[in-house]
């Protein structure tokens, strides 16, 4: 058997160091990132990276910064598994692998000049918040900015600053939920799906774009269309274990798509007719 | 048909021509194992092989995308250092029938598709592919009619039919010219050959029936149709969720990635491993959702795949009609079974709305 050393190989991986890690919850950690070579990483919000620890795996993580900062990307990990928990033990200055970007993200050309109704359930707002700092860095494209927020506790809410900063912002209207709470949690109680019928949008030039665990979309979704949304005007981005990225190890497949390559961002018009897909 | 393009060799020659062929280079074929199993193995002289064998337990595809095959090797003893590799070996594969050829198509269609998985397409060049045509049925398995591999085409180097005493070998190729040309034994062919083979080919029309009673180009139609089928529930009662079917399949090509380390737990390999949609966390997601949890999902993901998602993005069938997931299925789950009763459910659904 003769070896040889392929660098064009998609399977290689880029260094990369961190440089600023962030607790945000108990489980979540926000990572701050720069390629070792100092190139950019360019990609669309709502597009993902695999990430390898060398000798303990690698997995598919959303980038969850505005792509038009140049200088970092950042990743927020919630530390589930094997890869995630050691993550979670990194310090910064240490150097982790990655490749991609992969897959189709948001497509922000069509959301342009449309008003956008955001709507993140828990980690949810990892892939968001890409789409989110993207429209409020260009903020004069975009028309009315909706972001409705739920998850379970207080205590589980990601970036709890920045979203404090959003709801003090004119320019965004910005609502959050949490299922349950201790009594002096001065916020609204309840299920996300609770926010969408008091969200005052025009569903014709209303972009929707929804992140959250499996199961919220089927609700999310009965609630949008009963506001009139068009069904190619709800974005859905899912949940699959990518293992190559490259639409070929058959692990993310939803019927004849591809998560990884056709995805994972999808309009409700393309898998509304599809099981196995939610 | 270019005469150039053939030759012939007398059967009382063969083994010379194998033998000076493992003279040279790594030479693979098809080798008996007991109890009706074959397998492709390396041999030391044209006396190993079988010639007259029915699909082998593993198709040649592991010489193509090998079941553990490294991708990376990384060391982070001072800082990280990743080395992308590929590993390929020079190989002759004899004796390949049209089935399994059908089936290497199908790897090269996906793996050449974009981003290209540049490790396989090395491998692919060091391999010379020497086809054997079937004359007869291999076994009540096969249905590679139905799905037009029982007549050689394309890819393959040189293609080997028994006419009776002699070989007649079609060229398709200059590595497999030059073969020819080393080799010395091949004399050219004339008339009578063709006639010959023609003869041939027109009694294996004949021997050759579809074997699934519906046309080719109907399949993708009923597939659609046969999402709700009960027989996928059928399944579900039978199938033991062991994913020998996928294993043996000459065009899945499903993986999974892992990776090793050393003794210094510093250094280690990164590498792609086969990997089954039959099996349990195939489709599973952190947090444990699972979106084919149950067998039927698994068996209708199964068949979907060879009849319809890649007709969608590649056009073509993922199925050669080698029959192996039947051969080697332990609950007796027959391909061709599947489709007739797949096919019988749907007539009786639409007759049932006209009546």
């Amino acid at each position: 058997m003769e070896k040889v050393v392929i660098k064009k190989s998609p399977y290689n991986v880029k260094k990369a160091r961190i440089i600023d890690i962030k607790q945000l919850t108990e489980k979540e950690k926000l990572f701050r990132v720069i390629l070792e070579d100092n190139s950019w990483l360019d990609y669309e919000p709502g597009q993902f990276i695999m990430v390898s620890l060398m000798g303990i795996g690698e997995i598919p993580i959303s980038i969850c910064s505005s792509p038009l900062n140049r200088d970092y990307f950042e990743i927020c990990v919630r530390a589930v598994g094997k890869v995630t928990e050691s993550m979670h033990r990194l310090n910064v200055g240490e150097i982790i692998g990655i490749r991609g970007p992969y897959g189709k993200g948001f497509p922000i050309r069509m959301i342009e000049a449309h008003d956008l109704l955001i709507i993140a359930g828990g980690l949810g707002v990892a892939p968001l918040r890409s789409l989110i700092l993207y429209a409020i860095d260009n903020r004069r494209d975009f028309g009315e900015i909706h972001i409705l927020f739920g998850c379970k506790t207080p205590e589980e809410l990601l970036f709890s600053d920045e979203i404090e900063e959003w709801g003090r912002r004119l320019d965004l209207h910005f609502a959050c939920t949490v299922d349950r709470a201790d009594p002096d949690w001065k916020g609204n109680i309840g299920l996300i799906t609770s926010l969408i019928p008091g969200v005052d949008i025009d569903p014709i030039r209303t972009y929707a774009a929804v992140v959250g665990p499996p199961i919220m979309y089927k609700f999310v979704i009965k609630e949008l269309l009963a506001k009139g949304l068009p069904v190619d005007q709800i974005l859905l981005s899912f949940e699959r274990h990518m293992k190559c990225g490259m639409g070929k190890c058959g692990r993310c497949q939803i019927q004849n798509l591809y998560c990884c390559k056709d995805g994972p961002v999808f309009t409700f018009k393309e898998i509304m007719d599809m099981a196995e897909a939610l | 048909m270019k005469t150039e393009q053939y030759r012939i060799i007398e059967k009382s020659s063969f083994n010379d021509f194998i033998n000076s062929l493992i003279a040279s280079q790594k030479v693979i074929g098809p080798v008996y194992k007991g109890f009706n199993n074959y397998s492709f193995e390396g041999i030391k002289s044209a006396q190993e092989m079988s010639l007259n064998y029915i699909p082998t337990i593993i198709p040649p595809k592991k010489y193509f995308m090998p079941q553990k095959e490294t991708i990376l090797e990384f060391d982070t003893k001072e800082t990280l250092h990743v080395e992308p590799v590929s590993e390929y070996e020079e190989l002759i594969l004899f004796g390949v029938h049209t089935c399994d050829i059908a089936g290497l198509r199908c790897l090269n269609v996906v793996l050449s598709d974009e981003p290209k998985d540049i490790s396989y397409l090395i491998r692919k060049r060091y391999i010379t592919i020497i086809g054997l045509e079937c004359n007869a049925y291999c076994d009540e398995y096969a249905s590679c009619s139905f799905v037009g591999a029982h007549v050689p085409t394309t890819g393959y180097d040189l293609m080997f039919t028994d006419l009776g005493d002699y070989f007649i070998v079609h060229i398709h190729s200059s590595k497999g010219m030059d073969i020819v040309k080393q080799a010395n034994i091949f004399k050219p062919a004339d008339n009578y050959d063709f006639e010959a083979l023609k003869a041939l080919r027109g009694k294996k029309d004949r021997i050759f029936n579809n074997e699934v009673p519906t046309e080719r180009r109907y399949l993708p139609d009923l597939i659609d149709r046969s999402w709700n089928a009960s027989v996928w529930k059928e399944l579900e009662q039978k199938c033991l969720g062991c994913g020998n079917c996928t294993s043996v399949c000459p065009t899945c090509y499903c993986f999974d990635i892992k990776e090793d380390v050393d003794f210094t737990l510093k250094a280690g390999q990164r590498y792609r491993v086969w990997f089954s949609c039959q099996l349990d966390p195939f489709a599973k997601v952190a947090g444990g959702i699972d979106f084919r949890r149950e067998r039927s999902a698994r068996q209708r993901h199964r068949f979907y795949r060879k009849f319809r998602y890649h007709i969608d993005r590649y056009g073509m069938f993922f199925c050669t009609g080698c029959g192996r997931c039947s051969r080697t299925c332990m609950a007796k789950i027959n391909l061709k079974e599947v489709l007739t009763a797949l096919i019988k459910e749907s007539e009786t659904k639409i007759w049932r709305k006209w009546l």
